[in-house]
């Protein structure tokens, strides 16, 4: 089964467009609350401001100007005690370290990125018809009829509106989102000591070139125990060196059994028991790559891509970590970050601003070859599926914006005999595996700093960096306990 | 934050407490009635449920937009933008029997804890929303106890005889207001979302064996 060149296209762009919105807003809005004290935002001088933020960066929106609106915007938000809202935030926490000139600088571009987000989702929406839950993908190829002449197919118009989004989002990216992960990586150098965890790193290729999926714009693969040069790459979506060495134990999870399988002779039979640290305590099951636990996500395919000597990879990392290194030695302190630094908490956030980078030029380059093979008079995006009779089974993969994500299937006489996910966050958060060795996060949490037990905000640190996906199915509103409790991954 | 400060459980929105008189004269009136939920999960559904049948029965005004927000993050604040008002309407877990209606007044109080660790959720749009001055001072979230959040895609006997008393609830809510809604003519061929039959889906005749 393969896709016409165009839908490969297609299906690229929304993959990088919703890779760039997925980083964006999680660092903005999901993860630098977490390093960025608002409150604090109050007392910088807006000129000061200013002056940081334009020798860090030629962004025009870092105006004196700029900075003030946003004090101003913090300010009449505060007054209204509308700061409730913020109530449990860790304001003050002794762990914030940012100076006041910083957060205001960060809170400036948290309001802007709001509107940058939003922007690149257009991309997704104009091309998948809506977002979220896409709805142009088949079997086959995309639902998106191209003709340039047309209103209501995939025209020249449309294309050159994605085009103006991909670029307003480059300039966002590289002048913005990247800059302040270096200054605040900087100023927290210190967090690339914590939050290592599992260091086998896993990704997948992304971004097919060919319409059987043999070449990739991406590069992907597997790496051993944090040492790049053991980096073995992941080459096609038939490659057995993936296939073959994916599997998932339930030893402490609750599902019915104890077993190691692959995900084609697995099952999912829920037994919940008591919680039992020693026993089954989670709802998550155990993968394994080649046996162990392997962490997944932007960084994992950071450090794989960089292994691969992929040039947009090289480039952004070396640039990050040298943009880190000026701040540092702009602060006077004599820490130094190397690749190495990136095997951290810090490191993870670092990790998705480089991988935001790359998607980026990514999503530069397949806009160009999808408009050449249009330019060619190519127009094809579905080839209709031929589905064998008998019992089949395959597998599919794909490098979301969490991490690998991978579907396995059975079918037997035309019908699903088995089918199953194993998910980014799956990795991630999975508990101990058949021989007790520790997922990603539950690694990571050891030797984390908490400078305050009642508000553990490094816990939290290191939790979100992995930006996990959990109860995002689930938004039912509990009246009585406030927290939603419901905890899945996907 | 005081416990009575947030919700008032009643089947009867009038007895709720009616904080939102003293904005019934204001000059314009532009909102939005946002469900909320994810139709895969049976009662977790309700809100777009909800608003799905309150379209069905009901011409609502221009001043009135009806929006299934479905499981959406940010991108639900464009729709906050502009509005006068802004009613939730979700499944609430407040502990009473299946099917009960509840009322809260100040969701963005009400929703202030902040260290869950999933992604975007309605807390941290209604947070984001206040922050950057889109969130309007008059947002109510009506919402029913759930029975069962198990993947399906029926609602359970007990929310699907009480979801009229939902959606009447936000008719009652928009007459506070001071928009009047009318009721369509009954169409056939259009019995609405609940179905004709309350309560017989295969799985609930299932459940009854």
């Amino acid at each position: 089964m393969e896709a016409p060149l165009n839908a490969q296209y297609i299906r690229n762009l929304i993959l990088g467009a919703h890779g760039i919105f997925d980083h964006i807003v999680h660092f903005y809005h999901l993860c630098a609350l977490d390093w960025v004290d608002i409150v604090s935002a109050l007392k910088a001088d807006p000129k000061d401001t200013a002056d940081l933020a334009q020798q860090l960066s030629a962004w025009p929106k870092n105006s004196r100007h700029e900075m003030k609106a946003s004090q101003d915007r913090l300010k009449t938000f505060v007054n209204s005690g509308q700061l409730g809202v913020y109530a449990s935030g860790y304001w003050g926490h002794k762990a914030m370290k940012l100076p006041p000139k910083v957060n205001l600088l960060a809170f400036s571009h948290y309001l802007q990125a709001l509107d940058y987000q939003q922007r690149i989702n257009k991309v997704v929406a104009i091309l998948g018809s809506k977002t979220p839950h896409i709805q142009n993908l088949a079997v086959g190829g995309v639902a998106n009829p191209i003709n340039p002449d047309s209103q209501s197919a995939l025209n020249m118009e449309r294309l050159y509106y994605v085009k103006t989004l991909i670029d307003e989002i480059g300039d966002f990216i590289k002048n913005v989102y990247m800059v302040d992960v270096a200054a605040v990586g900087a100023i927290y150098a210190d967090w690339t000591t914590y939050g290592k965890g599992v260091t086998n790193y896993l990704c997948v290729p992304d971004m097919p070139l060919d319409t059987a999926g043999t070449k990739f714009e991406l590069p992907g693969g597997y790496i051993a125990n944090g040492d790049v040069s053991s980096f073995k790459a992941i080459t096609s979506f038939k490659d057995d060196y993936f296939k073959e060495n994916v599997k998932e134990s339930i030893k402490h999870s609750w599902y019915q059994g104890d077993w190691d399988r692959h995900p084609w002779e697995e099952e999912t039979v829920p037994n919940m028991t008591e919680y039992d640290e020693n026993g089954k305590y989670s709802w998550v099951k155990a993968p394994t790559f080649k046996g162990k636990p392997a962490q997944v996500g932007p960084l994992a395919n950071v450090l794989c891509m960089f292994a691969a000597g992929h040039k947009p990879t090289v480039k952004y990392a070396t640039g990050t970590l040298d943009t880190v290194n000026a701040v540092l030695s702009m602060l006077g302190s004599s820490t130094r970050v190397s690749v190495n630094s990136l095997h951290s908490t810090i490191g993870r956030i670092a990790g998705r601003a480089i991988r935001c980078a790359v998607l980026h030029d990514a999503l530069v380059s397949q806009w160009q070859v999808l408009i050449d093979n249009i330019g060619k008079g190519d127009y094809a995006t579905y080839n209709e599926p031929v589905f064998p009779k008998g019992e089949q089974m395959g597998f599919g993969f794909h490098e979301a914006p969490r991490g690998m994500l991978s579907h396995w299937v059975v079918i037997k006489d035309g019908k699903i005999k088995n089918y199953q996910c194993v998910v980014p966050s799956t990795w991630n958060a999975a508990p101990r595996n058949s021989e007790d060795a520790k997922g990603p996060y539950e690694a990571a949490l050891i030797g984390n700093p908490v400078a305050d037990p009642e508000k553990p905000l490094e816990v939290l640190r290191t939790v979100h960096s992995f930006d996990p996906c959990l109860a995002c199915a689930i938004h039912m509103v509990d009246s009585n306990n406030k927290k939603i409790v419901k905890v899945r991954a996907f | 934050m005081s416990p009575n400060q947030t919700a008032s459980n009643s089947n009867c929105p009038e007895s709720a407490k009616n904080e939102d008189s003293k904005d019934s004269g204001q000059s314009f009136l532009n909102v939005l009635v946002l469900g909320l939920g994810n139709i895969l999960l049976s009662d977790e559904s309700a809100g777009v449920k909800a608003v799905e049948e309150l379209q069905n029965r009901y011409d609502c005004s221009d001043a009135v937009e009806i929006v299934d927000g479905g499981t959406m993050g940010l991108e639900l604040l464009p729709y906050f933008e502009g509005r006068s008002h802004i009613l939730i309407i979700d499944a609430v877990k407040s502990g009473n029997e299946p099917g009960t209606v509840t009322r809260i007044g100040d969701p963005p109080a009400f929703l202030q804890e902040k260290t869950s660790p999933h992604q975007i959720g309605l807390p941290d749009v209604l947070r984001i929303a206040a922050i950057t001055g889109s969130l309007p001072r008059n947002v109510i979230l009506l919402g029913i106890e759930p029975k069962r959040l198990s993947t399906g895609l029926n609602l359970s006997a007990e929310v699907a005889l009480n979801l009229n008393r939902l959606v009447e609830m936000v008719v009652a809510e928009l007459d506070k207001i001071g928009i009047k809604v009318q009721s369509k003519k009954s169409n056939p061929t259009n019995p609405g979302v609940i179905g004709n039959v309350p309560g017989n889906s295969i799985e609930d005749r299932k459940n009854r064996k």
